[in-house]
């Protein structure tokens, strides 16, 4: 950080870093573990205008200055907020964090327990099951341009949740994790690691909230799923920081043969907010499907990276990112599909609409393809567009103010997604909150 | 491949024949401005054309540019490495004054304009010819009905000396020289190419056509063209390239600069058969003013790498701008072409079809931009890229990149990739036709539609030049 002038502080504060790992003491490969990150965390260069993972991006306004790890909350905050988390009746599990701490331990039904699965914190994780978090986590690089941040969110690893479904076991109801911020100027660094056994199935809800709508915040999260043979992972990730918080996150998910993985990113929150999204196709017949939804107002960013690699043939992936933008704001969507050369009989698509609503945003697309392979259907899309003028004249006709036709359209834009969501409630909630939203733009 | 077993014989079946531009003559070149580029390379070049002091400083300024800009690896293909700017000679010419008539040409250009095919072309319904050889142009000659309506059709050197106040106001201005490295080192060793005047309203029915050719090792051609079609004029000038075969690489980089001013209407087209061992780093840009149109139709079979994305500024009300390519990358080459559409001004539309066949290890790369910023109201874009890959190893890539704004604009990009259908060889092979047969058919079938969009006469040309490539190698 060459730009401070004075000595590192926060997050960026080695001498910080170092005491908080220390804290790790007799699980040697995790002290590792951060230090490795750390290490990589001060190599690497912040993006630059010219880095292509980075095109289109606002790289200039890129700082990771005056963050600092928050201390724990007090416990009125605590009951408030954890107050304000159930956002589904009856999950399978809940674990609730503010600002990095874990604030509510997941309590399981004992069925579940009997059958193995496990759903804990990761401290309490690291703790418990070492030998599953030496496996899985953090095993794949940031290869969509986020590689400092994952490195700083390696070094800071410490918040987050582990889920574990053995192999069988088949579970519908939502396990659901909860992030919020809290002080003024929190970095957090959330984790998740969803591991599905063989033929396992196994739902999980994710919502990212700031307990204040005005507060500056750093959230580096990152996501590591692995489904096994026949394993279903189904994730829905809602982001929706204040609108000072500026978040990344990096997801990495592995599919086996026949596994069937399906991942709903919702964004709603923070000034900007970069999602990279990365999944492995391993093993024949699995099918993987990405959808992604926004709604982006006042002079937010929204930078969607997604890469598909197909590494085994006869597999299928399909993607869609909708979003919808209004007054200053702008979003990125940059997606590679990548056939490698072995990989005959793929089956790979990519979509990208945007609905633009007022002349001063500006949608950016890249939707790219890498094939090797020849005995492949791919095909990508992208459009940006306004509402259809004969909709919006059938609604006006019918009484309806613009603004108010301009919503319905927009929501029904992005119900195509929302309708993706494996739980009605949880969609319920999302689509109140995208509501809302064009209720304040 | 999955039904058909994979054969050399079907590898065969569709690669592309050049032994047709195959040939090279004695190497015998009155100037020469020797290996290298440096400042002095650049003066001989200036003292050589006998050019204004303006010119050598706009070529020495590009000559620093290009050295400062670093190689754009960081999107493009490490193969940009391999190319040795310092063994290759930038410039070569036959005289110092391109000859005016028929008996002024040496008797070895003449045979090798007689295998290219051009008196025939002639004596057909060309207007003009400018048939480069190497960095000169030898021969020119324009009917005297063109001439008669004021259509200048000469080189830069001519162009820049006898008409500046036609060329020097556009010259370098739609093409910056830091627009890119080899736009650069274009600007500093350009010699050859066309310059074209269309006067107000006229409308130049036939074609306008130029052959270029390299033919002396390690040597690159640095052509520079610029077209301005005046108000309400039309003109259709066609580009193809043959090269003969050399076993180190050369460079081809060349500048296209197009001005179609009020009304105007330009079409550009280019058929590209470098021979297999040459770098092709071509910048193409056009602008269209109010209501004008500029049309890039490019064909690319030739060369080891070819990096092109014509682009259109669309910087007049409803202006227009379109890309029709086709590509074909057979073993060892890269065909990374696309194009870029700048809408600069209201209701204007756009359109891009572009047709990629990648045969054995061959790689075809789509690049494209497309930009509305957001001042703008009721531009369109259209934009569909489909590939075919033939073999197992062939590889293909899209890289578009779709930036928009404004109100009522709206673009829209489809891309497909995907491989002749093992039912279409089947049904084609139980009727008689060898598999090369079928899957040639198959290939022409593939890129029919787009090759229909080009002129008549060179869609005829196009489809025998397929046609004749596939036939060749069917055993």
């Amino acid at each position: 950080m060459t730009t401070l002038t004075s000595m590192p502080s926060g997050i960026l504060d080695a001498s910080l870093q170092q005491n908080e790992t220390k804290r790790f003491a007799g699980n040697d490969w995790f002290i590792q573990l951060r230090q490795l990150g750390w290490k990589n965390f001060e190599a690497l260069p912040l993006p630059k205008r010219d880095d292509e993972k980075w095109r289109f991006s606002d790289t200039r306004s890129l700082s990771l200055a005056d963050f600092t790890v928050a201390a724990a909350p007090s416990d009125a905050d605590t009951a408030k907020l954890i107050g304000q988390s159930h956002f589904i009746t009856r999950p399978a599990g809940l674990i609730i964090h503010i600002d990095g701490h874990c604030v509510l331990r997941p309590v399981i039904a004992p069925e579940l327990a009997a059958q193995g699965v496990k759903f804990e914190s990761l401290e309490d994780a690291l703790r418990h099951h070492p030998a599953l978090l030496k496996e899985f986590l953090l095993k794949h690089e940031a290869n969509l341009g986020g590689a400092k941040f994952l490195a700083l969110h390696q070094a800071w690893l410490r918040a987050g949740y582990v889920l574990h479904v053995p192999k069988g076991v088949e579970i519908t109801q939502p396990f659901v994790s909860v992030n919020w911020t809290l002080t003024e100027g929190a970095a957090i660094f959330p984790h998740a690691l969803v591991v599905a056994g063989d033929h396992a199935k196994v739902s999980i809800h994710e919502f990212n909230l700031s307990a204040l709508p005005d507060q500056r915040a750093l959230a580096i999260s990152a996501a590591d799923l692995h489904a096994g043979t026949g394993a279903h992972i189904s994730r829905f990730a809602v982001q929706a920081w204040g609108k000072n918080a500026q978040s990344f996150e990096i997801a990495n998910t592995c599919g086996g043969r026949d596994a069937l993985i399906t991942s709903v990113n919702a964004a709603l929150g923070s000034r900007r907010a970069r999602l990279e999204n990365t999944v492995r196709i391993e093993g024949p017949g699995a099918d993987v499907r990405l959808y992604g939804i926004s709604v982006a107002t006042g002079e937010q960013e929204f930078d969607q990276r997604t890469l598909q690699i197909h590494s085994a043939g006869k597999a299928k992936s399909d993607l869609l990112f909708k979003n919808v933008l209004l007054n200053k704001a702008r979003t990125i969507f940059s997606g590679l599909i990548k056939v490698a050369p072995d990989a005959q009989q793929t089956d790979a698509y990519q979509t990208n609409r945007n609905l633009l609503l007022s002349p001063e945003a500006e949608a950016d697309s890249l939707p790219g393809l890498e094939i090797e392979a020849n005995d492949v259907k791919c095909s990508h899309g992208a459009t940006t567009g306004q509402v259809n003028p004969e909709e919006l004249f059938y609604l006006l006709a019918r009484g309806i103010p613009l603004a108010v036709a301009q919503e319905l359209l927009a929501e029904g834009f992005l119900e195509e997604v929302l309708s993706k969501v494996d739980n009605e409630e949880a969609a319920a909630v999302v689509r109140e909150m995208f509501r809302q939203k064009f209720h304040t733009a | 491949m999955a039904e058909i077993e994979e054969s050399q014989a079907q590898r065969d079946a569709i690669a592309v024949d050049r032994t047709k531009g195959d040939f090279k003559y004695e190497e015998n070149y009155a100037f020469d401005a020797g290996i290298g580029l440096s400042a002095k390379v650049v003066d001989y070049i200036s003292n050589v054309k006998g050019e204004d002091a303006w010119i050598n400083e706009f070529r020495q300024k590009a000559l620093k540019v290009f050295n400062d800009l670093p190689m754009p690896t960081h999107w493009a293909t490490e193969d940009l490495k391999n190319i040795k700017f310092d063994e290759i000679r930038y410039y070569l010419s036959k005289g110092q004054k391109a000859s005016r008539t028929w008996e002024e040409v040496p008797d070895d250009v003449k045979e090798t304009f007689e295998r290219l095919g051009i008196p025939e072309a002639e004596r057909k319904f060309l207007a003009g010819v400018e048939a480069q050889f190497d960095s000169e142009a030898v021969y020119s000659r324009m009917k005297d009905e063109m001439s008669k309506l004021g259509v200048i059709f000469c080189g830069p050197t001519e162009g820049l000396r006898d008409h500046p106040e036609i060329f020097r106001k556009w010259f370098g201005k739609v093409i910056p020289t830091g627009d890119n490295k080899f736009a650069a080192l274009n600007s500093a060793v350009f010699s050859g190419g066309s310059f074209i005047y269309i006067p107000k309203g006229v409308k130049v029915a036939q074609p306008l056509q130029a052959y270029f050719r390299i033919n002396a090792e390690n040597f690159g051609q640095f052509e520079r063209t610029l077209i301005i079609a005046d108000e309400g004029s039309e003109v259709t000038y066609m580009e193809g390239c043959t090269a003969p075969k050399f076993e180190t690489a050369t460079l081809h980089s060349a500048v296209v600069e197009l001005v179609a001013l009020k009304g105007a209407k330009i079409q550009y087209i280019t058929v590209q058969n470098w021979s297999a061992n040459v770098f092709n780093l071509v910048t193409k840009r056009g602008v269209a003013e109010e209501d004008a149109e500029v049309r890039w139709i490019d064909c690319n079979i030739g060369s080891r790498l070819t990096m092109k994305y014509p682009g259109v500024v669309l910087r007049g009300k409803r202006a227009r701008g379109e890309v029709l390519s086709i590509a074909l990358a057979n073993d060892g080459q890269h065909q990374d072409t696309g194009a870029k559409m700048i809408h600069a001004a209201d209701d204007t539309s756009s359109n891009i079809i572009a047709k990629s066949i990648s045969v054995g290890a061959g790689r075809s790369t789509y690049r494209g931009l497309v930009h509305i910023p957001k001042t703008l109201r009721n531009c369109k874009n259209n934009t569909e890229c489909d590939a075919l890959l033939i073999n197992e190893h062939s590889r293909t890539d899209t890289y578009p990149a779709i930036s928009v704004r404004g109100q009522k604009n709206s673009v829209q990009h489809e891309a497909s990739v995907s491989k002749v259908s093992a039912e279409q060889i089947f049904y084609m092979m139980q009727r008689g036709l060898t598999e090369g047969e079928a899957m040639s058919l198959a290939v022409n079938g593939f890129v029919n539609d787009l090759v229909k969009e080009f002129p008549m006469e060179y869609s005829v040309e196009l489809k025998r030049l397929i046609e004749l490539q596939m036939e060749g190698s069917v055993g």
